[in-house]
């Protein structure tokens, strides 16, 4: 099982913060996990994980390329942070 | 090094958290602290208000990698980070990040340092209200290029 999770704008604008989905062939890393979001979820979510400033984390840090995911991996999409 | 770090709803007290920096021994010669506040506007619009969400267990662990990374440019005694979420309004303080080393040079920087990081690393999100309703911040290009002096080339 993977857990994905969404902050800030983007939490709002799917109008979701956390999912579960099940590990398997079409969500094997992190490129194809979203492709798969965004198949199932449709224009809404196209529109915001297409975004050029989407970043992404993996276990809590940010991920460079497109990591392999594991299962009881915690992904994350969030826009740029603004805190401070 | 000592390092505390604190994600909180609640306000702190600047004068009790610096005196946490001190470790008894004396070895401290110099203390740096930054205190952040909510301003009561941005980009020339007013704000009544504003709600601060992060992301539980990786905000502590990117801001800890930000003080470890301090620690290895100076010599550090301790370094506390102090960060509010949730609802805040005008005049709140929001964040706190305090120095201890053995001398001011390292103190200073050090305390920009991990400020500068925490406002492009830290994964926390700033949404404003003001007259004309809510919205997210967007982060600034002079806060990327503030954190990016810190990986300029040192000059000769």
């Amino acid at each position: 099982m993977l857990t994905v999770l969404f902050f800030g704008r983007f939490r709002e604008e799917l109008d979701c913060a956390r999912l579960e989905i099940e590990l398997d062939a079409s969500c094997a890393d992190l490129d194809s996990l979203q492709r798969k979001l965004v198949s199932e979820h449709g224009a809404r979510w196209q529109q915001v994980l297409a975004q050029d400033n989407v970043i992404r984390a993996r276990n809590h840090e940010v991920a460079t390329g497109n990591p392999a995911l594991a299962d009881g991996d915690e992904v994350a999409f969030f826009p740029p942070v603004t805190g401070g | 090094m000592k390092l505390s770090v604190r994600v909180q709803t609640d306000d702190f007290d600047v004068a009790a958290l610096q005196r946490e920096l001190l470790r008894g021994e004396a070895a401290e010669g110099a203390v740096a602290t930054f205190t952040g506040y909510v301003r009561n506007s941005n980009n020339d619009r007013p704000v009544k208000a504003l709600e601060l969400e992060h992301y539980p267990g990786m905000t502590e662990r990117s801001i800890s990698s930000i003080v470890e990374e301090a620690a290895v440019r100076w010599p550090l005694q301790a370094v506390g980070v102090v960060h509010r979420v949730g609802a805040l309004k005008p005049a709140d303080q929001i964040v706190w990040v305090g120095v201890s080393a053995s001398h001011r040079e390292a103190a200073f920087a050090a305390c920009e340092f991990v400020m500068d990081y925490l406002k492009t690393r830290a994964p926390f999100w700033k949404k404003e209200t003001g007259p004309t309703g809510s919205a997210w911040v967007d982060a600034r290009q002079c806060d990327a290029e503030r954190a990016g002096r810190w990986q300029a080339p040192k000059q000769q």
